[in-house]
């Protein structure tokens, strides 16, 4: 089949001040395009194409190809990760495209995500999130077995569900606000459903609502938008444990220098 | 080169707790002196560089990825083994060990698969610590299933991806150590070189893949953390970045490299579609627990596979190896699938296919529990072949996977150049010949969590702290040198791409250095792959600049490495004149096709010395004894 491409090129990376650059769309027809490849192996085609024409390949961020890294991922029509429900980027095939189609490519736009070069962006607003306390903070050594602790199996599986957020961005994207909310809910839905992970609930929420906000991300109104693009369908419920965890937090702070009398309620 | 493998005395259960003893520590007021720089942050790099951290040694680690979260260790999919024995089913340290000696053909260190086995129960203590959401059964307990290779339930598992949340276990104490500003990460960064001063590794040179400058890093100890060559073949289950780049030029610095020719060619993959395939996807081998292998008993029968009735089905794997079927080792289960499709039995368009069918297990257990055991493996699988394997069976065929082969280690896993340390897919120290399934993971962390903070301490004690700064002289020359290749590249302006001449390089090794091997197609690689690599010098297409973001410039440096690196792999396949595990050699073979040892000459590890170019490697040997698990033929019948 056959395809037109218009896909976002931008020489040098984004600034404060000019976000966009030198960027704009730019079309390009592509022919002999198969059912079973990839969105990526369709882009491939096209650097092929553009490198023996002596025009620079288009920059794109990849790696696995299979739906698990989290590196890739472009907006197509409008769609961070494209048409499909519940599929990265790199497993959209060209099969969900009708021949003759006209496909728009974009990087993800938010402010917190500076463009690198054409689609690829900086993503590291992320990785400083989780910085902030995403974690258990065990050191490696010899920990208890780890069976003597039993951990209900309903516990289990959504810690699990939330667990398996790839770190794409394309929550980000998708947002009107960009608000990373369904990113930090799932870290926060994560640790918080484990009792390894509840030790620490308090200052986790705490300390992961405050990185988000410095980074420039934006807040959650709603739209469930989010939802509707995660390649991994975590579900929007761990912006209300989110929102649980915080509210708890918040409500259990120490003001300064107050003494605390009696237990832990 | 000196081989000297440092295995402790005593006897096999003794040896790493005397290690432990011998080993010099560093105290804690002077850890912070010493700066390590960890290149690569999968489970090995992440989980040593937060261990490290954790100690107090100031580290600093390195991924090409933009965050290290994403290095391939993500994509396992399985499970990871541990011999904790909570199924009662009579796993014990002493019986993974066997099971991973036996399963490596006799080809590993004893001393190193022992002490693997013995760490594998920590690492499932350390993950659960961290919050990793493994499976679990009603009662709350930690659930297992198995894997091929073994008779007993050990494997752990968290879904089918049990890859990724091990690596965000890793990921986060790692992440921890940064925020705390113990470990500096550098991410979208590549190491292009290593830097040794007085016989000693003293730093890398990097390249920021963003600005494209070249970078000098000084430290105290190198750890490569690089993971596996399997993207010479272009086509394979690794990501698309995977690279040898990292081990290969320090291979080049003097680092031993063994046992290029053992690589797994993993059984149960999606089979090709066309030739703008970018790469290979897996199946878990879980999937073996429930899914049955079979073909069509008649030859070119092209019935689609429900019109194929149970009695002219053969489930090879089943009639051929009784005891295991369906979950025969990697290695054998993917030499079968080549025998019934050389015999012309094999499915699809193209009859490089075999079946791997769930209609029993979803008969006897209902497609509920299947889809809460593989959902996401199935769904993956619809994703890529738009069919459904819950009403037809899947279409699987082997493909390239891991390397057992790796940089030359001791038991402390340091390699020929002091200080340079290497860990996980990138040594070749514990899987032998054949790696079994859901050891990959165990070793990686093994290496990182708890095996590097206790040997590297032993070799700092021996260093004076920050005795070189990256302003010395050979920082500067190294550094040069890799900005002049970078430019070498730029300014060919050929006419062929650098993904042309890869796929050209995967085709010769595939075909030739495959899943079986001969002396004449050996040496026709051998003939090709130089011829290749000039014409690559020659006529390769790189554009953009130097000094700005240009992937085309990053894959042409790999694949560089890739042209050279094959050749030696090739050589390395020639000379080992025998068939083991995953390296077959057709000229030793059974008469029912089984692979066929020979102790007598091959009872040894290869360690290749570079000398100048490839065609000039001297070929060193560490002899292998067996003194626990005797030397026997390998039999899952």
């Amino acid at each position: 089949m056959k395809v037109t491409l218009h896909i976002w090129r931008q020489s040098k990376p984004s600034t404060k001040d000019d976000f966009a650059q030198d960027g704009k769309m730019v079309r390009y027809e592509l022919d002999h395009v198969s059912n079973d490849m990839s969105f990526l192996e369709m882009l491939d085609v096209l650097n092929e194409q553009l490198i023996k024409k002596g025009e620079e390949p288009v920059t794109f961020d990849h790696d696995c190809r299979e739906g698990i890294c989290g590196t890739c991922g472009v907006v197509v029509n409008g769609e961070p990760h494209g048409p499909e429900s519940g599929t990265t980027t790199c497993q959209l095939h060209m099969r969900s495209f009708k021949d003759g189609a006209e496909i728009w490519v974009e990087p993800w736009r938010a402010a917190a995500f500076p463009v690198i070069k054409d689609l690829m962006v900086d993503r590291t607003a992320l990785d400083r999130i989780v910085q902030a306390g995403a974690f258990v903070s065990v050191n490696t050594g010899a920990p208890q077995d780890a069976n003597a602790l039993p951990v209900p199996k309903a516990d289990a599986d959504k810690a699990f569900d939330a667990a398996a957020c790839i770190g794409c961005g394309a929550c980000v994207a998708a947002c009107k606000n960009a608000s990373s909310m369904l990113f930090v809910g799932a870290k926060v839905s994560h640790f918080v459903h484990l009792p390894q992970g509840r030790v620490e609930r308090e200052t986790r929420a705490r300390n992961l609502v405050a990185a988000m906000d410095k980074e420039g991300f934006g807040n959650c109104t709603n739209q469930y938008e989010c939802e509707a693009a995660c390649p991994k369908d975590i579900p929007v419920r761990v912006i209300a444990d989110l929102n649980r965890e915080y509210l708890r937090a918040k409500v259990r702070e120490e003001p300064a220098n107050t003494k605390r009398i009696g237990g832990d309620g | 080169m000196k081989l000297d493998a440092k295995i402790p005395a005593g006897p096999v259960q003794e040896k790493w707790s005397n290690r432990k003893f011998e080993l010099k520590l560093v105290n804690p007021a002077n850890k912070r002196k010493y700066k390590v720089l960890v290149v690569g942050s999968g489970l090995a790099g992440a989980s040593a560089a937060a261990s490290l951290a954790e100690l107090g040694y100031q580290v600093e680690c390195f991924c090409f990825q933009d965050s290290p979260r994403r290095a391939h260790s993500i994509a396992a999919q399985g499970g990871i083994n541990a011999a904790k024995n909570y199924r009662n089913d009579g796993d014990s340290i002493y019986r993974l060990f066997y099971d991973t000696v036996k399963g490596g053909d006799f080809r590993a260190r004893e001393a190193n698969v022992y002490r693997l086995a013995e760490l594998s129960v920590n690492i499932i203590d350390q993950a659960v610590a961290q919050g990793v959401p493994f499976a679990r059964d009603y009662g709350g307990m930690l659930d297992n299933r198995s894997f091929g290779g073994a008779q007993v339930s050990r494997t752990f598992y968290a879904r089918g991806q049990t890859g990724q949340q091990l690596l965000l276990g890793a990921y986060t104490a790692l992440a921890r150590q940064i925020g705390l500003g113990t470990v500096k990460m550098f991410s979208r960064t590549e190491m292009l070189d290593v830097v040794i001063v007085d016989g000693h590794a003293k730093g890398i040179v990097v390249r920021d893949l963003v600005t494209g400058e070249a970078r000098s890093h000084a430290g105290d100890a190198v750890v490569l953390a690089t993971g596996g060559y399997g993207n010479v073949f272009y086509l394979s289950t690794n990501a698309k970045g995977c690279n040898v780049t990292a081990t290969w030029r320090a291979h080049k610095r003097g680092a031993g490299f063994a046992n290029p020719c053992y690589t797994q060619i993993h059984p149960t993959c999606i089979p090709v579609s066309g030739d703008h395939q970018s790469k290979l996807t897996l199946m878990s081998e879980s999937l073996r627990n429930d899914g049955r292998v079979w073909v069509s008993k008649k030859q070119g029968d092209k019935r689609r596979p429900g019109e194929i009735p149970e009695d002219e089905r053969d489930y090879y794997l089943e009639r051929k190896y009784p005891s295991y079927g369906n979950l025969a080792p990697r290695d054998i289960s993917s030499r079968a699938a080549k025998q019934v499709c050389d015999d012309g039995r094999g499915i699809g368009d193209t009859g490089l296919g075999v079946y791997l069918d769930f209609r029993d297990a979803i008969a006897r257990l209902g497609k509920d529990a299947i889809a809460a055991r593989y959902g996401n493996l199935f769904h993956m699988y619809a994703k890529i072949t738009a069919e459904d394997p819950y009403s037809q069976p899947m279409r699987i065929f082997p493909a390239v996977h891991y390397t057992m082969g790796g940089l030359w280690v001791d038991y402390d896993l340091m390699s020929t150049v002091p200080g340079l340390f290497v860990l996980g897919e990138a040594n070749f120290s514990d899987h032998g010949a054949n790696r079994l399934g859901a050891s990959a993971l165990m070793q990686g962390l093994a290496d990182g969590y708890f095996v590097i903070p206790y040997t590297i301490g032993g070799y700092l004690a021996g260093q004076k702290a920050g005795s070189v700064k990256a302003d010395h002289p050979e920082f500067q020359r190294v550094a040069g040198g890799v900005v002049e290749m970078t430019k070498r590249l730029l300014s060919i302006q050929g006419k062929r791409t650098v993904d042309d001449f890869h796929k050209a390089l995967g085709k010769i090794m595939w075909q030739k250095c495959g899943m079986a091997r001969n002396e004449q197609g050996l040496k026709e690689a051998l003939r090709e792959i130089p011829a290749l690599r000039e014409e690559f010098w020659r006529d390769v297409r790189v554009l953009g600049g130097e000094l700005s973001t240009n992937q085309s410039l990053e894959k042409a440096g790999r694949l560089a490495d890739f042209l050279e690196f094959g050749e030696l792999l090739c050589r390395d396949a020639l000379e080992r004149r025998e068939s083991c595990g995953g390296h077959f050699r057709e000229e030793w073979q059974t008469a029912d096709g089984e692979a066929l040892r020979d102790d007598e000459k091959f009872c040894h590890a290869a360690v290749w010395e570079y000398k100048g170019d490839v065609k000039n490697a001297v070929r060193h040997q560490e002899a292998l004894a067996f003194e626990n698990v005797h030397l026997a033929v390998r039999s899952y019948k």
